[in-house]
């Protein structure tokens, strides 16, 4: 379970998350939603160990949420500048030398699963082929957290539809928990367990999906223009 | 992938789509399911919401699932029979509701549709 306790988070002047209080239970699909600039970014650093908080605590499994965290959590928000000289296949074998959970064998069946091309230099993928090759080294990490930093965003709808396959073929839910961040809520409706909307820095809802639709006959989409109204 | 609608739950829509198939055929009585991976790869769903699917299918008896084996369409024929009849009085009811909303009366309903199946035979 991701813990949040009373987290706030400022940088200088301004408060990217103000006072968040949160549980994310283990063994679900979790999408973050919220509009650039809301703090999605924020609660995933976060949770990675990358940053700290402000105010409050953020804990992984009862373990707070520091550098060490990246042995039980999986996050690449960016691939640095540092690879793209490297080709895929070597990108690859570098994250194989980086993290000893990282299954190599799984790595090369995703990335034959994403239609990478393992020759091909990094510097020369397209923004969607850089998305895939960040799947591919998330996925291949044998950890029970999965960040997924908008693994959607700016592919068009085949490419969408293979990385959701792509997702659904090589997590387990019964060790692993995702977290995404998603613009292309429609799109993931049924991808996901839970649902979390944040706004200037406030968590505004958290529900299940399935709920929205067994008990108030919503879409998510509906449902976020509701929370949007009332907030 | 598939598409759902926004106003069921998912996993009743696979309910409904696991039985459709049973009914026409599509799945046998005592063949496999898809596992629930394969099953959530092919349509798109979350594995947990197809589980959820299997353990509502179980629960009513459609199909049974065996230890280390998978899930099977259970080969009790009556309860395939119901399950057949369910569906017919289901979609009879919906459409009976939806002439009487329009204000036929059940005699003009009935002679309704006798005419338009004795028209569809000489066709």
């Amino acid at each position: 379970m991701i813990v949040f306790e009373n987290v706030s988070k400022s940088y200088l002047t301004q408060k990217a998350l103000d006072n968040v209080n949160l549980k994310i239970p283990n063994g679900k699909i979790v999408g973050i939603i919220g509009e650039n600039g809301s703090g999605k970014s924020t609660m995933l650093k976060l949770m990675a160990g990358l940053i700290r908080p402000s105010k409050g605590s953020v804990k992984v499994n009862d373990i707070p949420a520091n550098r060490k965290v990246s042995e039980i959590v999986t996050y690449l928000s960016e691939l640095d500048a540092y690879y793209v000289m490297y080709t895929v296949k070597q990108t690859i074998n570098f994250f194989s030398t980086q993290f000893k959970d990282f299954d190599l064998t799984k790595a090369y069946k995703i990335m034959e699963f994403m239609k990478l091309d393992p020759d091909q230099k990094v510097k020369n993928l397209s923004k969607g082929n850089r998305g895939r090759l960040r799947i591919v080294l998330s996925l291949a990490r044998d950890v029970p957290y999965i960040i997924l930093d908008e693994p959607f965003s700016g592919l068009d709808p085949m490419v969408r539809e293979s990385v959701v396959k792509g997702l659904l073929s090589y997590i387990d839910l019964e060790r692993q928990t995702v977290i995404i961040t998603t613009h292309e809520i429609q799109e993931v409706e049924a991808l996901l367990d839970m649902i979390i909307v944040i706004r200037n820095g406030r968590i505004l809802d958290m529900k299940e999906v399935e709920h929205l639709h067994e008990k108030e006959q919503k879409s998510v989409v509906e449902w976020l223009k509701k929370v949007y109204e009332a907030s | 992938m598939d598409d759902f609608q926004a106003t069921k739950p998912i996993y009743m829509q696979l309910v409904e789509r696991i039985n459709h198939k049973i009914v026409r055929n599509e799945l046998r009585a005592g063949e496999k399911l898809k596992s629930v991976r394969d099953m959530a790869v092919e349509s798109g769903v979350n594995p947990n919401t197809v589980q959820r699917t299997y353990s509502e299918l179980e629960r009513m008896d459609i199909v049974e699932t065996k230890r280390g084996q998978g899930t099977f369409v259970t080969e009790d024929e009556m309860k395939l029979n119901e399950l057949r009849d369910s569906l017919k009085n289901e979609h009879i009811s919906r459409f009976i509701t939806q002439m009487a909303d329009m204000g036929f009366s059940k005699d003009e309903t009935v002679k309704g549709l006798q005419d338009y199946i004795e028209q569809q035979e000489v066709e």
